[in-house]
C-alpha cells in the first residue's frame, strides 16, 4: 500500500552560465588566439559540446611564461598588504559567481552538481581566503626564515577531477606568496579556468600574475620544461609525475608532486557502524571515485565483514546515479570515455581475476559516459584491482583480524596519500595513525578537505604539501 | 727495537656488523700527501643492497622510539666521539690535511653538532607541526614523520664535520640511512661507525659504506626501496648529480639537491636539514559526544 | 523476536551488556549524514506526493494547561477536513492530546479512522510513582485512547537502571490492554533532548523496542532540542536493524519543533533512505505536530494553484 517516494527531476537551471563557442589563451590579461589545434570539451554526461578552447603550442607557453616573467617583477614586490587585497577580491567574486561555476564545473566535468554546489566551489573561495591572509604574513610563514622570498614563475599542471578547486590549491599560496603562474588546465576540463581567468580580469589583477595555457600532454610539458619555470606544481597520475621528477633533474626547479593513491579505508568491529558505511561510501563514490585519496581499498575486520558488507550494499542501493545537473544526483558522469575505458578494464580484470563484482540495480543513461557504484568481495592483495589505482567508483574489499595485520596490508602499497582508521576505540585511532603510512589520515571521517590543512603524499604519492602553513613552504626561498 | 703496532682493517658497518666487502675488494686510502694510509673495503651494489636491507629492517624500531631516546641516543654519540677526540684529531688530520689545532676545532664542532641535533629531537615537531584550524567540527593535527630509508652521499671533502652534519639530521627524525663515505678521505668515516656500534645506536640504523661513488651511489639513488636521497656529496658534479636525480625519480625519492660547492659546514644548519626528510602527516577526527 | 533478542532481555546485566554493545554513533558524522539528505530537492510530483503523506502522518497536537474541550473539538474537526475548501486533501492520522480531553476528542471523531493518542504517565516529565503511571494510562485507554505515549525515566535511564525503564515500559504496554482483550498502541518517548548523546538515543531505542513498544517518539515537546533531523535518523536506523535482527517493525515519531512542509519533506527523505520505503506510511512514521499542518496546507495549496497562500486563508487550531 505504499506508494512510491520517487524524487521528480530537480535539475539546476543552465541559464546562470554564459557559455561562448570558443575560448582562447589567458595570457598577459588578455584571451589570445593559441597557435596550436583548438579542441573540444564536451559534458560527459551527454557528449554534447561545449565549447572550443585554444591549444597553447610551445611558443604560446614560452609568451605566458614571459608574461609571468615580467609581472613577477612587481608582483613579488608589491606589498603582502596589496597583493592580499587582490586574493580576498578574488575570493569575493568566486562566492559572487559561485552558482556558475559550480554549474560550469559539473558540466565540463560531470560531477553532481550538489559537490560542485556544496563542496569545491565552496572550498574554492575558502582557499583564497585563507591564503589571502597569508600574503602580509610570510615572515611567520617559515619556522627559521624570517625573511623568506618568492620563487619566481610557477608553472602548473593541474587535472580534471577537481578543475577549479585544484586551480585553487595552486594558484592561492602561489600568489600570496609573491610568485606570478602560468598554469594549464587538463585537456577536459579546461572551462571553470577560464571563467577563473575572467574573475581575475574582473578584480584588476595586474596583467602576466595568472596565465591560463589550454591544451593536452604537449602543453603541460612545455610548461613544465620551460628553462624559465622556477616552480613546478602538478597533481596527477603518478607515472605523469615521475616524467615530471627526471624532466627537472639537474635544474634548480622546485616540485611539487600531488600523484596517485591507494588508500586503505579500515573498519574495525568497533566502529560506529552507520557512519562507517557512510565514510566507505563517501571515500569510493564522491565525484564518481575521481579522487587521488579515494579510499579504493575497504579493509574489513573479519569479526564485523558480512554485517558491514551487508549494510554497505544497502546503502548503496540508494546512491542516485545520473544528470550531474540534478540536484539529488549523488554519482554523475565519468569524465572521459578514455577513463571509462580504464574503469571497464580494470572492473574486467577484477572479475576475471576471481573478485565477487556486485553493483546495485540502476538504469544508465544511454548517452555519455557512466559506470555503476560497484564493489569487489574476496579481493586479495595480489588482485590488480587491489593495487592499481582505478580513478573510479569500484571498491576494492578485503578483510584482516588484528590491527598488525590491517597495517601490514593497507602500508603494502608504494602509494602513501591517505588512509582511513573506523574504530570507536581511541587509543587504536592514535595507535593506526601512527603507523599508516600515508600523508592524511582521517579517523572516523574520510575526504575531508580544507585550506588550512596540509594535503599530500609518501612515497610515490608525490612529494610537498598543498594547503595550510606548511603548503606555503613549496612557494618560498 | 721498536714496537710495531698493530694496524686496523677498515670495514664497511652494515646493520651493526663490520663485514669487508662482500666483494672482497679494497682500495688504497692515502693521506692528504699522498702517502699510503690503509686499505678501505670498497663497497660494492650488492653491499649497498644489503645495507639498504639492514636499514629498512632498522626503520621501524627506530621510528617508533620516543623522541626523547632518540635525543639521548645521539647525544651519547656525542659523548663517545668526545671520549675518542685523539683518534678523530688524527684521523682529519691525515684526510683533511689539516694542522692539529684546525682539526681539534672541527672535531669539537662535529661534536657540538651532535648536541645541537640531538637537541632537536623532541622539538621540532612542536616547531614544523601543529593544529590547523579547520572549518568544521574537526581535530586536525599535522606532525612531521621520518620518510624512511635515507641514502646520504656524503660530502667529498669535509669528512668528519660534513659527514656528522648530514647523518645526524637524518637519524634524529627517525630515518635510518645508508652512508657513502668520502670515498678519498673514508678513514673518519671508519671511526665514526666504531663510535656508532660501542653507543646505543641500534644496528641498522646506520649503514656506512666506504669506496668510490660510481658503484654505490647509482645503486642506492635507483633502489626502490630508498625513499630518500641526499646527494650533498656530488657538490660540483653537476652531470652525476642530475643522473642520479633521474634515478630517483623511478619511486619518486625526495631528493636534496647538491650544491654547486660544498657547503661551509660550521655555519648552523638550520631546520631545512631536518624537514628535508620528513613527511607531514595529517590526521583528522571529528569532534563529538 | 528472535532468540537472540528476547536473551538480550533476559537479566539486568545481559540486557545492559546488550544496550553497551550496540554500535556506537559518531555525532559528526550522523550530523552531515542527515544535513546531507536534507539538501534533496523535492519537486512537482514528489513534492504533491510528500505533503500529501505528511498530512497523512501528522499527530496533530494540544498539550497546553489551557486546553478545553472546545479547544479540542476544535482541533478534531480539523484533524477531519485540514482544508475545509478541498475535499481531495487527506485527514491526518490521530488528534493527541491529555487523557481527560480523550473522550472529547473521540465524540468529535466519531467512527471516523483517525485515532486518538493520549500523552500519559506523568507527561512531560515522567516524575511519578509507576502506580500513578499505570492509572495515567488505564483512564486514558478507558476514555478510548487508541494510542498512548509515554515518558520514559530519563532519571533511571541516565543513571543506568535500564531494568527500571524496560519494566515500566512493559508495565505500561500492559496497562494499554482492553477489557475486550486488544490494545492500545504505545509510543514510547525519549525526551532525546534530555539523553543528549546520540548513542544513548540508540541505546533507548533498542530498550524500547525490546520492552515491546509500537512506536518510538523523540520527545515532549516541552524540553528544547525536541525532534531532530539526526536524532529521528538514529532511531530510524534503530527501527532497521530491529527488524533486520529478527524484531517486529516499529515505527517512529519525531516529535516537537517541526514548522514547516520544507522540515517535514526533508524527514520523509530520511525515513524514505535509511528505513526504506516500508516506513513511508501513517502506521510506522508520524509527525508530532501543532502548526505543522496549516504550512503543509498552504504548500498544499500553492502547488494546486500556482501562487503563494496565507494563513488567513486555513483555520486557526
Amino acid at each position: 500500500m505504499t506508494a512510491k517516494f520517487d524524487y521528480a527531476p530537480a535539475p539546476e537551471s543552465r541559464d546562470i552560465l554564459d557559455l561562448a563557442p570558443s575560448y582562447g589563451l589567458f595570457i598577459n590579461g588578455e584571451f589570445t588566439d593559441g597557435s596550436g589545434t583548438a579542441f573540444k570539451t564536451v559534458n560527459p554526461a551527454t557528449e554534447e559540446v561545449l565549447a572550443e578552447v585554444a591549444e597553447a603550442n610551445a611558443a604560446d607557453v614560452d609568451a605566458a611564461v614571459k608574461a609571468a616573467r615580467k609581472a613577477f617583477r612587481t608582483w613579488s614586490r608589491m606589498p603582502g598588504t596589496e597583493r592580499a587585497k587582490y586574493l580576498f577580491r578574488i575570493a569575493r567574486i568566486i562566492q559572487e559567481r559561485s552558482r556558475e561555476l559550480a554549474v560550469c564545473e559539473s558540466l565540463d566535468n560531470g560531477k553532481p552538481i550538489k559537490e560542485s554546489r556544496d563542496v569545491d566551489v565552496p572550498i574554492v573561495a575558502a582557499h583564497f581566503f585563507y591564503h589571502a591572509g597569508w600574503a602580509d604574513k610570510l615572515a611567520y610563514a617559515v619556522p627559521g626564515r624570517p625573511d623568506p622570498q618568492p620563487l619566481g614563475v610557477a608553472g602548473q599542471v593541474i587535472p580534471w577531477n577537481f578543475p577549479l578547486l585544484m586551480l585553487a590549491w595552486k594558484v592561492a599560496p602561489a600568489l600570496a606568496c609573491g610568485n606570478t603562474v602560468v598554469l594549464k588546465p587538463a585537456e577536459t576540463t579546461p572551462l571553470t579556468a577560464l571563467l577563473f581567468a575572467e574573475i581575475c580580469q574582473q578584480a584588476d589583477l595586474p596583467p602576466g600574475v595568472v596565465n591560463i595555457v589550454t591544451g593536452a600532454g604537449t602543453t603541460g610539458q612545455a610548461v613544465v620544461a620551460h628553462p624559465d619555470v622556477d616552480k613546478v606544481a602538478f597533481t596527477g597520475s603518478t607515472d605523469v609525475g615521475k616524467m615530471i621528477a627526471r624532466a627537472v633533474a639537474g635544474t634548480d626547479k622546485r616540485v611539487t608532486l600531488e600523484l596517485g593513491g591507494k588508500a586503505a579505508n579500515v573498519v574495525f568491529d568497533d566502529a560506529p557502524l552507520d557512519q562507517a558505511v557512510e565514510g566507505v561510501v563517501n571515500g569510493i563514490f564522491f565525484n564518481q571515485g575521481h579522487v587521488c585519496c579515494a579510499g579504493s581499498r575497504l579493509l574489513l575486520q573479519e569479526s564485523v565483514a558480512e554485517e558491514f558488507l551487508a549494510r554497505l550494499k544497502r546503502r548503496m542501493g540508494t546512491l542516485r546515479v545520473g544528470d550531474p545537473l540534478d540536484k539529488n544526483t549523488d554519482i554523475g558522469a565519468i569524465n572521459s570515455a578514455e577513463q571509462l575505458a580504464r574503469i571497464t578494464d580494470l572492473a574486467a580484470t577484477g572479475e576475471a581475476e576471481g573478485a565477487g563484482r556486485w553493483s546495485p540495480e540502476c538504469d544508465l543513461p544511454s548517452q555519455g559516459f557512466w559506470f555503476p557504484p560497484t564493489l569487489f568481495t574476496n579481493v586479495s592483495q595480489a588482485h590488480r584491482i587491489a593495487r592499481e589505482e582505478i580513478f573510479g567508483p569500484v571498491l576494492s574489499v578485503l578483510t584482516f583480524r588484528t590491527p598488525a595485520e590491517a597495517v601490514e596490508k593497507a602500508n603494502n602499497t608504494p602509494y602513501g596519500l591517505s588512509a582511513g582508521v573506523w574504530t570507536d576505540k581511541g587509543s587504536r585511532i592514535l595507535w593506526m595513525a601512527e603507523r599508516l603510512r600515508a600523508g592524511v589520515v582521517w579517523a572516523n571521517t574520510f575526504n575531508k578537505f580544507d585550506p588550512a590543512s596540509p594535503f599530500g603524499g609518501y612515497r610515490e604519492s608525490g612529494y610537498g604539501r598543498e594547503g595550510g602553513r606548511h603548503g606555503l613552504e613549496g612557494y618560498l626561498k | 727495537m721498536s714496537r710495531i703496532d698493530v694496524r686496523k682493517t677498515h670495514k664497511l658497518f652494515i646493520g651493526g656488523a663490520f663485514p669487508r666487502s662482500e666483494s672482497g675488494h679494497s682500495y688504497p686510502v692515502h693521506d692528504a700527501k699522498g702517502a699510503f694510509v690503509a686499505n678501505a673495503a670498497l663497497a660494492s651494489r650488492k653491499d649497498a643492497r644489503d645495507a639498504v636491507a639492514a636499514a629498512r629492517k632498522a626503520f621501524g624500531g627506530w621510528a617508533g622510539r620516543t623522541a626523547y631516546n632518540r635525543g639521548q641516543v645521539v647525544y651519547r654519540i656525542a659523548e663517545v666521539m668526545e671520549d675518542r677526540k685523539p683518534q678523530f684529531v688524527d684521523a682529519v688530520t691525515m684526510s683533511e690535511g689539516v694542522g692539529k689545532a684546525v682539526a681539534g676545532r672541527t672535531v669539537d664542532a662535529a661534536i657540538d653538532r651532535l648536541v645541537w641535533y640531538a637537541g632537536w629531537a623532541d622539538k621540532y615537531a612542536q616547531v614544523v607541526g601543529g593544529g590547523n584550524p579547520v572549518s568544521g567540527p574537526f581535530f586536525n593535527l599535522s606532525s612531521p614523520e621520518p620518510t624512511g630509508v635515507v641514502a646520504v652521499l656524503a660530502p667529498q671533502g669535509s669528512s668528519l664535520l660534513g659527514l656528522v652534519s648530514v647523518v645526524a639530521p637524518v637519524i634524529v627524525t627517525g630515518n635510518t640511512c645508508v652512508v657513502a663515505a668520502s670515498a678519498d678521505r673514508p678513514l673518519p668515516a671508519v671511526t665514526v661507525a666504531e663510535v656508532l656500534a660501542t653507543s646505543d645506536v641500534p644496528g641498522g640504523v646506520v649503514n656506512i659504506l666506504t669506496g668510490s661513488l660510481d658503484r654505490t651511489a647509482p645503486t642506492l639513488a635507483s633502489h626502490m626501496d630508498v625513499n630518500a636521497v641526499d646527494l650533498v656529496g656530488l657538490a660540483g658534479d653537476p652531470q652525476t648529480a642530475a643522473a642520479l636525480e633521474e634515478a630517483a625519480a623511478d619511486n619518486l625519492k625526495r631528493v636534496r639537491r647538491a650544491p654547486a660547492a660544498e657547503p661551509d659546514w660550521t655555519q648552523e644548519p638550520g631546520l631545512d636539514s631536518l624537514t628535508a626528510f620528513t613527511e607531514t602527516k595529517t590526521v583528522w577526527h571529528p569532534i563529538g559526544i | 523476536m528472535t532468540a537472540g533478542l528476547n536473551d538480550a532481555a533476559a537479566s539486568e546485566s545481559s540486557l545492559r551488556q546488550f544496550l553497551h554493545g550496540l554500535p556506537g554513533v559518531d555525532q559528526v558524522g550522523a550530523d552531515q549524514r542527515a544535513a546531507s539528505l536534507a539538501t534533496r530537492s523535492i519537486k512537482t510530483s514528489a513534492k504533491e506526493f510528500a505533503i500529501d503523506l505528511a498530512i497523512r502522518m501528522v499527530d496533530l497536537t494540544t498539550l497546553e494547561g489551557q486546553d478545553t474541550a472546545g479547544k479540542v473539538r476544535a482541533l478534531a474537526s480539523k484533524a477531519i477536513h485540514p482544508d475545509p475548501a478541498d475535499p481531495s486533501c487527506p485527514s491526518v492520522a490521530a488528534v493527541c492530546v491529555y487523557p481527560d480531553m480523550v473522550a472529547t476528542a473521540r465524540e468529535v471523531l466519531g467512527d471516523r479512522p483517525i485515532n486518538v493518542a493520549s500523552v500519559a504517565t506523568a507527561f512531560p516529565s515522567g516524575r511519578a510513582a509507576l502506580d500513578i503511571k499505570l492509572a495515567d494510562t488505564t483512564d486514558a485507554v478507558e476514555a478510548g485512547a487508541d494510542e498512548i505515549d509515554m515518558v520514559i525515566d530519563r532519571g533511571a535511564f541516565l543513571t543506568g537502571r535500564y531494568q527500571q525503564v524496560y519494566d515500566e515500559i512493559v508495565a505500561v504496554k500492559e496497562a494499554c490492554r482492553r477489557a475486550d482483550g486488544s490494545r492500545a498502541h504505545l509510543k514510547v518517548i525519549f525526551e532525546t533532548g534530555e539523553l543528549q548523546t546520540y548513542d544513548n538515543v540508540r541505546r533507548a531505542s533498542w530498550l524500547a523496542m525490546l520492552a515491546g513498544a509500537d512506536f518510538i517518539k523523540t520527545s515532549t515537546g516541552k524540553v528544547q532540542p525536541a525532534a531532530t533531523l539526526p536524532v529521528t535518523m538514529v532511531m530510524l536506523e534503530a527501527v532497521r536493524d530491529f527488524r533486520d535482527a529478527g524484531g517486529a517493525m516499529v515505527g517512529v515519531k519525531p516529535a516537537g519543533g517541526i514548522r514547516t512542509t520544507k522540515d517535514a519533506i526533508k524527514y520523509l527523505v530520511v525515513v524514505n533512505e535509511v528505513a526504506g520505503p516500508d516506513w513511508l506510511d501513517p502506521d510506522w512514521f508520524r509527525f508530532g505536530a501543532s502548526t505543522l499542518l496549516n504550512d503543509l496546507l498552504m504548500q498544499r495549496t500553492k502547488l494546486r494553484t500556482g501562487r503563494y497562500s496565507g494563513p488567513d486563508y486555513f483555520t486557526l487550531d
